[in-house]
């Protein structure tokens, strides 16, 4: 004892003040600094890159979720619709859009005359032209669903073309609408008129949303009801099939399989799967489903199925994560009082690894819902209009999906399809945001401590 | 320590109820079992000691062949239990450990309610016919678990929210409802402060009326304590086993010797 206390303090090591910082302590701390300064130099830059991506997004895509609607009331002359007068459907049917155009240049002359609008240099046709080139499809739908209105004159909202509505939008203006053949500023000027008298309004579309694709030159009427149906039936078939196949394979390699040369083989395997291209996928099922198999192309069961390959490898490496987290002290438990292996996996190690399964899950197939790559092999990319039938039968329909329609849309030329597919594109943010929530709230309301 | 009492305590011939002949365990390559030989008497409470890594855990564990979830490990020789070969190909190891019952080091509850984690072996097993057959297999359990007082006003409640000694004693409550014959106990109060060590240690004795106690421990005194039978374990040998006044107080081994007197371990 007398040996420590006789030690003089100015041999130590640590002779200094405790108040007085030493180099050694000063570049410590400097370089702790830095390092959490570049951090925070890293994370404000992510910040501020999603900032722009959402900013960018919103403000190109918001504007589809506005549409241009012109109000005009058509007279649904019989002589041109029913020309034998006993309303057969059949009949009417043989009336294609051909035969309503006229109906709607007519009504566009009685506006125009009624108001007592006069632009110097507009064309009957001209301003016929402000209303989509799908109005005489809608006239036509909403004929052969209701034949009694023939003869009546009826209110319609028409869409207004693509430039009108880009018009209004700011997308479009005098000086544009000189120098492009689709609209002349004296159409415009016809637009100002009518939204002054209040027949032309903007108002919330919600054929963006349920409407199928339109073509080329109909930007107006497209929309992402096809899409969202092909998603949400290639999600369901990814479901049904990802889910039991990885979450049982998983439990049988982490729990049960043997470790020798094949499942070490096989784990690597699995991790390398989650590496490869998703391209590469989409061969395979084009390979396999389509030409083997000989399932139909298109069809959200091929997507599914293509979907499915490339989210397994995901969910089996999500789920023997949480199975390798549950304690091994449960295990012993169960065997402990006489419960078989399965019994110990099903009662005890799966309740407990389901929070992190099912985050797994949701994730893999949000990396699924925007996949688009193996999609365009199997001929998702395909222009679609009819929607898919219900559930089983329509798995084998044509569609399109989400991702495939912001693809399409961003490869057509008319400027409105821009703002169509960030449209789509927010859409699809909308749905992985959702998805997120889900997995999130999950793995809050079912994790347990022990 | 009243190392007298020991002394004095007569232990009557028993019926054996586990007896290993010629026992060894291979982890691989590594031989971590030697020839073992032990005689475990029924309703007698036996205690396994020795240094750590001398594998007095994983004999224990071959008793009710635990030691089957780890793939390189290897038994051989024989255990019988009741005349029977427990390592015998017809045996179903979950058959065996309903009757060997087996209390961990850490207290490992199901994390799920008291009442659960109790009926959990006895639904399995089907030991219950009904509702009421249940509820009073959990009651009976608890209460020669000696933890009833404390939890029967919240059976309902995650039997994870109890205290460390009070979830070791619930541990042993749910080894006791199925039934067991025999109870493993693999240094039981490790994770346990001293009163709950007590509280464990008492219940050992009282169950000693109905089971065959096999009890892993690293402390001496508790060996002393609660064990009529001592087996000492030294490199993977049985050193020495013999009733526990005699291998406290006259060892016939040096190394027991050594051991007991803290030279080595």
């Amino acid at each position: 004892m007398t040996d420590a206390t006789a030690n003089p303090s100015s041999t130590s090591p640590h002779s200094g003040s405790l108040l007085e910082q030493d180099p050694l302590t000063k570049k410590r701390n400097a370089s702790e600094a830095r390092f959490k300064a570049y951090g925070l130099i890293a994370v404000c830059l992510g910040i501020l890159a999603l900032v722009v991506l959402v900013v960018s997004i919103l403000n190109n895509g918001l504007g589809s979720f506005q549409q241009t609607f012109i109000r005009l009331d058509v007279e649904l002359t019989e002589a041109k619709l029913d020309k034998n007068g006993n309303r057969l459907l059949a009949d009417i049917k043989k009336v294609s859009t051909f035969g309503y155009a006229p109906l709607i240049k007519t009504a566009m002359e009685k506006k125009l005359d009624d108001l007592g609008i006069e632009i110097e240099g507009l064309s009957e046709k001209d301003a016929a032209a402000l209303i989509s080139k799908d109005g005489p499809a809608q006239m036509r739908n909403r004929v052969i669903a209701d034949p009694d209105l023939i003869g009546q004159t009826v209110s319609f909202d028409f869409l207004a073309n693509g430039r009108v509505d880009g018009y209004l939008k700011g997308r479009v203006s005098m000086e544009s609408a000189e120098l492009d053949s689709n609209i002349s500023p004296q159409q415009l000027m016809l637009a100002d008129a009518l939204r002054e008298e209040g027949s032309l309004i903007k108002r919330f579309n919600w054929g963006f949303i349920t409407a199928p694709d339109a073509s080329e030159n109909r930007p107006e009427a497209s929309g992402l009801g096809v899409a969202i149906l092909g998603s949400l039936y290639m999600m369901i078939v990814v479901l049904l099939l990802a889910l039991p196949i990885g979450v049982a394979s998983s439990i049988y390699l982490e729990e049960f399989a043997p470790t020798n040369r094949l499942t070490d083989l096989i784990e690597v395997n699995i991790s390398n799967l989650a590496a490869v291209p998703s391209i590469v996928f989409g061969i395979l099922g084009l390979a396999i489903f389509i030409n083997f198999a000989g399932l139909p192309q298109s069809a959200p069961i091929v997507g599914g199925l293509v979907l499915t390959l490339m989210t397994l490898p995901t969910i089996i490496i999500a789920t023997r994560a949480s199975l390798k987290a549950v304690p091994p002290s449960i295990r012993d438990a169960a065997l402990g009082v006489g419960a078989s292996k399965m019994q110990s996996v099903f009662h005890h190690v799966l309740p407990l690894a389901a929070p992190g399964i099912l985050t797994g899950t949701i994730i893999g197939l949000a990396q699924a819902l925007g996949e688009t790559a193996p999609l365009l092999l199997i001929g998702m990319v395909a222009f679609v209009r009819e929607y898919p039938d219900a559930p089983p039968e329509g798995f084998f329909d044509p569609a399109s999906a989400l991702p495939v329609q912001v693809y399409n849309w961003t490869q057509r030329a008319d400027p409105a399809f821009v703002e169509r597919a960030s449209g789509a594109i927010i859409v699809l943010l909308i749905f992985l945001v959702i998805m997120n929530a889900i997995a999130i709230t999950l793995r809050r309301r079912f994790e347990r401590r022990w | 320590m009243n190392d007298m009492r020991i002394v004095e305590r007569t232990v009557d011939t028993k019926e054996i109820k586990i007896s290993a002949r010629n026992c060894q365990v291979y982890y691989g390559d590594t031989h971590a079992i030697k020839d073992v030989d032990v005689d475990i008497e029924d309703k007698t409470v036996t205690a396994f000691i020795g240094p750590s890594g001398c594998g007095k855990s994983t004999f224990l564990r071959c008793l009710n062949r635990m030691n089957d979830t780890i793939d390189i490990c290897r038994v051989e020789g024989e255990i019988l239990l009741d005349g029977e070969d427990i390592y015998d190909t017809q045996v179903d190891p979950v058959q065996l450990r309903a009757k060997v019952g087996m209390v961990f080091q850490k207290p490992n509850p199901f994390p799920k309610s008291i009442y659960d984690n109790i009926a959990y072996g006895p639904r399995i097993h089907g030991l219950a016919k009904n509702k009421a057959d249940l509820d009073e297999i959990v009651e009976k359990s608890l209460r020669r678990g000696a933890i009833w007082n404390e939890v029967k006003d919240r059976l309902h409640s995650p039997g994870t929210g109890l205290s460390g000694g009070q979830q070791q004693r619930l541990c042993i409550a749910r080894a006791v409802a199925t039934e067991p014959e025999v109870l493993l106990m693999d240094e039981p109060c490790s994770a346990l402060d001293p009163i709950a060590t007590a509280q464990v240690e008492e219940l050992i004795d009282e169950l000693r009326s109905n089971y065959s106690v096999v009890i892993v421990t690293h402390s001496m005194q508790q060996a002393a304590r609660v064990s009529q039978k001592t087996a000492f374990f030294h490199l993977g040998n049985l050193v020495e086993f013999g009733e526990t006044g005699h291998i406290f107080t006259n060892p016939s081994d040096p190394r027991t010797e050594s051991y007991i007197t803290g030279r080595i371990g």
